[in-house]
């Protein structure tokens, strides 16, 4: 696992480990390692990492956040960490202190849209929202006659459809019918749907390379124990060249993340240089999770297909991840367009420039 | 184990940005000048010693090398820029490019002084093209297999034997070889090779064409008959080849090349689909430009740890595993692309000819400069596989 010289990741890894390890939690059918785990990071206030100290929270950098993203990826966190980072982060935007408890964001897809009326009250469907069943507040972007405006709101008042996603977490859909906000105040300038939905690709995107590390992790691993035609897997040229082909499938996720987060961790506007950075990594690392996941399955045959191992933890969670706002299709349309329009030699410069 | 397997996002320094500009705007006068043609990757005689001697010129060769052998002591991350604007505008880069990138590298660590003062400034001014000796008729990716052998005698050597698909030793002034210089040994089947430097255009090497699939005679069959090599001109431990040829890879393995050689079909394609695409299009484009995007930011990320001094071989063979891979798919992604694009499209016929050289081109691209088959056995190494 990668070392880290970060004192967020550090804390957060250390957390993991002693309460959100992966076989304790896959062994335990009355999921009793949830609420230990969530107290202990909200302890140590990381849900409200990306929240400043005035607003209620603890401050971080953003790159310190997006570590720390990665490695909840690495452990296949399942607990609303990355949905309350992002609702903190959303709040903070229009300088809406946090509240205590874990949060969602609405909408999470690029095609779902909330409104607002001139009194403020919101209305709309959001679908496949993370964690929604599990949220005490939503961190909303709704659209009103002047703009997008960010507002804090009380779960209870949203009809819920509760739904799983394919790793098993919670996906729901949220109505809001004319519900008035606990806050509402408007988005700055410049700010709107689609910078939300970059940020939170970035999130999915480091999540998910944190997912592949531990995938090439344990398949590894497996392939150095397992013995058939007596001996190791890891001897057969075969099983070498798909777990290389692996190792590439990780290295070029956690590539194409760890750089579009840095990209947004030093940009000073949401510009088409950001938007080329955030849009790949949520398609490479899409790419990856499908790729790179069927080869550590392939690894470890049908062990690895049972609910007991946990290479599913990982690996269904990566395959949902990339669902979540915005899929690769969806980015690659909108990336294709953005090249296109901007012509045929002004690719490469764009690609240069980064 | 995977903390190995970090790509940093390494940024390319400002300095490197008016570098940027500086090789665009002399790419630029030269296509003015009609030195090439920036559309036409399938030029019949890739030699331009004119070029290459104005791009050494502006000190754009051996940036990285020590002044006083004609370098300028700049970074990776610079050199890095030069190439891949070089490459991106399809530029004649045959005569300088092996030289530049890694035999002159090679001559700095390994050759006598006197040979560096000689032949690396005229590296730096772009006047002398070189090939590698390494492949054999019955030894390629099996590279300690090679058999032309190099038998002592007074004051040097003689070579007899032959080496195959020498690129670029029909207009070679040097090769950087390896010869047999003693059996294998039991315990160390790579031991017994030797890497030398040995002058073209002489007597006792005939260096014979070979054609390619794609219509160019780029590459040859180099026969050496009782050549002489001078002492001076061994490279390193004489037996211990083995032990030098591993920490140059991954100069050779990681950068811009190893991803772009096929680029101008997505230019192409995206001018032939216009600014409003439909979805398909623009779905494909969008995909190809994020997986680009990502092996250029992976490709930097080695140019800065081997400008920190670290030696990524792992990594670089990942770049050019995935970078391979990739330029090899994508004349037939951009074909597959293209198969809806209006008649009309004014560079329509452009694309397609650019297309049949590309298809043409993409096999020998998992092959040249070590196999994917060969970069998978060092990765599954650098896992702990083997």
């Amino acid at each position: 696992m990668a070392e880290s010289d970060n004192i967020v990741v550090e804390t957060a890894e250390k957390i993991f480990a002693d309460l959100a390890d992966p076989q304790t939690v896959n062994n335990d059918k009355k999921d009793s390692w949830q609420a230990p785990l969530w107290q202990a990071l909200s302890e140590a206030g990381l849900p409200l990492s990306w929240v400043p100290d005035d607003l209620g929270g603890s401050g971080a950098s953003l790159a310190d956040g997006f570590a720390l993203l990665n490695a909840a990826g690495r452990f296949a966190v399942a607990v609303p960490l990355a949905e309350t980072m992002l609702a903190g982060w959303l709040l903070a935007q229009a300088k809406i202190a946090s509240p205590e408890g874990e949060m969602t964001v609405l909408p999470a897809s690029p095609r779902d849209r909330i409104t607002h009326d001139a009194e403020g009250a919101l209305s709309g469907r959001a679908r496949g929202v993370p964690f929604a069943k599990a949220a005490r507040h939503f961190a909303v972007l709704a659209h009103g006659k002047d703009g997008a405006s960010i507002a804090l709101v009380d779960a209870a008042k949203g009809r819920i459809e509760s739904g799983l996603n394919v790793g098993y977490d919670h996906s729901d859909t949220v109505t809001l019918d004319k519900v008035q906000p606990i806050t509402i105040k408007p988005a700055p300038k410049g700010f709107d749907q689609t910078t939300m939905m970059l940020m939170g690709g970035v999130a999915r995107s480091l999540q998910i390379a944190g997912a592949l590390e531990a995938m090439l992790d344990i398949s590894v691993r497996y392939s150095n124990e397992r013995v058939a035609f007596e001996k190791k897997i890891s001897k057969f040229q075969a099983v070498q060249h798909n777990l290389a082909r692996l190792a590439g499938e990780s290295a070029a996720a956690l590539a194409a993340a760890t750089s579009a987060a840095d990209a947004i961790a030093n940009a000073k506007a949401f510009d088409d240089a950001v938007y080329l950075e955030a849009a790949s990594a949520k398609i490479r690392c899409a790419e990856a999770a499908e790729k790179g996941g069927a080869i550590a399955h392939q690894v470890h045959g049908a062990i690895g297909f049972t609910l007991e191992h946990i290479l599913h933890r990982y690996s269904l969670r990566a395959l949902a991840w990339r669902d979540d706002f915005g899929s690769e299709s969806h980015w690659a349309v909108e990336l294709g367009k953005l090249v296109a329009n901007r012509g045929a030699d002004e690719l490469w410069p764009l690609v240069a420039s980064r | 184990m995977t903390a190995a397997l970090r790509f940093d996002p390494i940024r390319l320094p400002e300095k490197c940005e008016q570098l940027r500009k500086e090789v665009r705007a002399f790419l630029a006068e030269e296509i003015a000048a009609g030195t090439f043609d920036p559309h036409k990757p399938n030029r019949e005689d890739t030699d331009a010693p004119e070029f290459s001697r104005r791009v050494g010129a502006k000190g754009w060769l051996g940036m990285t090398w020590p002044k006083k052998y004609g370098g300028q002591e700049r970074s990776f991350l610079e050199r890095y820029v030069v190439t891949e604007e070089m490459r991106v505008a399809n530029a004649p880069t045959r005569r300088f490019f092996v030289a530049d990138r890694q035999s002159g590298p090679v001559l700095i660590k390994y050759a006598p002084e006197h040979i560096k003062m000689d032949i690396l400034p005229r590296i730096c001014r772009g006047e002398i093209c070189f090939a590698i000796g390494m492949s054999e008729p019955n030894s390629g990716s099996d590279l300690f297999a090679a058999k032309t052998r190099a038998t002592k005698t007074d004051g040097g050597y003689l070579i007899n034997g032959t080496k195959i698909w020498t690129s670029s030793a029909h207009i070679a002034d040097y090769m950087i070889a390896i010869f047999r210089t003693s059996q294998p040994t039991k315990e160390n089947r790579r031991h017994g090779l030797t890497q030398f430097l040995v002058k073209m255009k002489q007597p006792g090497i005939q260096v014979n064409p070979i054609g390619q699939i794609t219509g160019q005679y780029e590459f040859n069959e180099v026969v050496f008959t009782d050549f002489f090599v001078p002492d001076d001109h061994v490279l390193g431990e004489v037996d211990g080849a083995w032990k030098q040829a591993t920490s140059e890879l991954a100069y050779e393995r990681s950068g811009p090349e190893r991803f772009l050689e096929t680029y101008y079909v997505l230019t192409e394609l995206v001018r032939a689909v216009g600014p409003n695409p439909d979805t398909r299009s623009a779905e494909g484009i969008g995909r190809l430009v994020a997986q680009l995007h990502t092996m250029r930011r992976m490709s930097v990320s080695v140019a800065g740890m081997l400008q920190a001094g670290k030696e990524p071989v792992v990594e670089a063979s990942i770049v050019k595993d995935i970078g391979t891979v990739w330029e090899q798919q994508l004349p037939h992604r951009v074909r597959d692309l293209a198969a809806f694009v209006e008649e009309t499209a004014t560079n329509r016929e452009t694309l397609e000819r650019q297309l049949d050289f590309a298809i043409k081109t993409a096999p020998k691209l998992t092959i040249q400069g070590g196999t994917t088959e060969v970069l998978r056995g060092i990765i599954a190494r650098g896992l702990g596989l083997r």
